[in-house]
């Protein structure tokens, strides 16, 4: 059994989900040790216990957070080394990524991103080229480093749990690095992030400025919210919303795709979701191709009369 | 200003994708410039172009690395406005992993001496893993900024701003310094005429292991510290159920969605 380090950055007050399926997959491939930046609350601390962790390690400095990620990683790396760790594991986030491509060339350790699975052995599975291709790859180096996309590892408390041991990581000096001087809160929309959720609801051209349907569909299903690339260049949503190519991939058990033809750029964002809804007047738009379950009709109809009707089900 | 943009030769997504069966490498055929690189190109263009172009001594180098086919990476980056290229190639590269891949992209860099700046796409459009800009960043040891939406560079500094998901940020960094840049920062131009003539004047470098002074055992297959061990084609996804809306297809759509128990 190979021990874990999972790295947790400011988790705040409770743990993401898709931290607690760090937490459950390094248990399953051995004892986990948490590095974690940022301050410790009780839930969390509780939650670590609950979710087996062995030991809690902590930087000695305080200011990693006014730095883009290489001081976070020289911390990362510095903890894999103290915990003795043959994994690192991190979320696969475009900060997690990043800090995992840093630990990497720090460890001399090969880096698999976009992980779903890994085998006892350390063999992690993958899709490439949007979705086309399953893969199964693994790190030659002593030490492997993986970031593991979410929603795919079902998160399970310990059988019984621990007590976790508190140890402090001195973090090496890092030359030079980006400093941040000015963070600005976005406003928080209440919806799950788009990366994460279990399912998206996603507008595009045919929403024609107006992504009210998608929002209401959307809020009635507990859903993210995405959208073309057609859609966030016009200006009616934020770029983060973007799915695709140049966008965010996602691959949720549902995706409701609205208004969006379907061009191969959206598809290799979302082709690799469970179930895939398609609602579109345009009978020869490519996205019913690969539609579950496709609807020729205008999305100003449809939406809003399957948001009142999941409501009614709802009570 | 000495500016060394990353282009990278990649499938085009127009087509259909492949790995070849030795080693599950990606097939090059039908490759282009990769669009989110243009973005990082445009951004050094701009750059150049503020302060008296290369009249002035302005380089902006596009630099690739891959098999003899990257040189079109290279050409298409001098059609829009590259001052030089350079190609590093040789047989030994084949199938490095991102770690390979930094490393002979930071012996690059280190070769051509006196680099303000570096800058790349977001990620590949092939690989995806963004991986490579912050491992170069790590080898040579010099501040990196990531997916700025804007670049601004004033004597020695750079400031630039960052979108994540719950917060944007401005940074600032020492030159020289690593950017990625996104979709965001600018509107790449299309070679003009007169750029794609101007394009076959210009001289593409061509570099190998030995010149950049690399070991090949520390690149390729060899040197990688990822391997693949298998690779299987999904099945293409097939189209399902298609209804046409008659004034209760939302209903309908509920329906199906209880059906899989998504509700």
């Amino acid at each position: 059994m190979a021990k874990v380090l999972v790295f947790i950055d400011n988790p705040g007050a409770s743990l993401k989900k898709s931290s607690l399926e760090l937490l459950t997959l390094a248990r399953s491939l051995g004892g986990s040790t948490v590095g974690l930046n940022g301050d410790l609350s009780d839930g969390v601390a509780a939650t670590f216990a609950e979710y087996g962790v062995d030991s809690i390690l902590h930087p000695s400095a305080q200011d990693l957070d006014d730095f883009l990620v290489a001081p976070k990683a020289a911390y990362v790396a510095a903890a894999a080394e103290a915990s003795g760790a043959a994994i690192v594991l991190l979320d696969n986030s475009p900060e997690g990524k990043e800090i995992a491509a840093r630990v990497g060339i720090r460890l001399n350790a090969g880096v698999i991103t976009d992980v779903v699975a890994v085998d006892g052995d350390g063999t992690a599975h993958k899709s490439v080229l949007a979705g086309s291709y399953s893969t199964a790859c693994k790190a030659t180096t002593p030490v492997s480093v993986l970031t593991l996309k979410a929603n795919n590892v079902i998160p399970e408390p310990a059988p019984a749990p621990t007590t976790p041991e508190t140890v402090t990581v001195d973090v090496p000096a890092v030359a030079a690095a980006a400093r941040i001087t000015a963070r600005e809160q976005k406003v928080a929309s209440g919806r799950p992030d788009l990366t994460d959720a279990r399912i998206v609801v996603a507008g595009g051209r045919g929403m024609d400025g107006d992504f009210g349907p998608v929002e209401e569909l959307a809020d009635a299903l507990g859903a993210a919210v995405g959208a073309s690339r057609a859609a966030t260049d016009a200006g009616w949503i934020s770029h983060d919303a973007q799915v695709g190519q140049t966008g965010k991939t996602v691959s949720p058990q549902l995706y409701i795709s609205a208004g969006i033809s379907g061009a191969i750029q959206q598809k290799a964002g979302m082709q690799t979701s469970q179930v895939i809804v398609a609602v579109n007047k345009d009978a020869e738009s490519p996205v019913f191709e690969i539609a579950d379950f496709g609807i020729i009709g205008d999305v100003f109809d449809v939406l809003p009369q399957a948001a009142a009707e999941i409501k009614k089900r709802k009570g | 200003m000495k500016i060394v943009v990353l282009v990278k030769h990649v499938p085009d997504a127009q087509f259909d994708r492949h790995l070849n069966g030795a080693g599950n490498t990606v097939d090059r055929d039908e490759s282009i410039l990769s669009e989110l690189d243009e973005y990082a190109l445009e951004a050094a263009l701009q750059l150049a172009e503020a302060r008296g172009g290369s009249k002035a001594g302005n380089q902006v180098i596009a630099l690739s690395m891959g098999p003899s086919g990257a040189v079109n990476a290279v050409k298409k980056a001098l059609q829009m406005g590259a001052t030089e290229g350079v190609h590093v190639t040789d047989d030994a590269l084949a199938g490095s992993d991102a770690a390979a891949t930094s490393l002979a992209l930071a012996a690059a860099v280190r070769h051509l001496g006196g680099v303000d700046l570096v800058l790349t796409g977001m990620a590949s459009t092939d690989g995806e893993t963004s991986l490579v800009p912050a491992q170069l960043a790590e080898r040579l040891g010099l501040p990196q900024v990531t997916f700025a939406s804007t670049l601004e560079v004033d004597g020695g500094r750079l400031t630039a701003r960052r979108d994540a998901d719950t917060s944007s940020e401005t940074v600032e960094a020492p030159l020289p310094a690593i950017v990625s840049v996104t979709d965001q920062i600018n509107e790449p131009r299309y070679p003009n005429f007169k750029g794609i003539i101007a394009a076959k004047r210009k001289s593409i470098t061509t570099l190998s292991l030995a010149d950049i002074g690399v070991d090949p055992a520390q690149v390729g297959f060899a040197g990688s510290w990822t391997s693949v061990a298998s690779a299987e084609q999904r099945p293409p996804r097939t189209a399902g159920t298609i209804i046409t809306d008659e004034g209760d297809a939302g209903i309908k759509l509920v329906d199906f969605l209880a059906a899989q128990k998504l509700l």
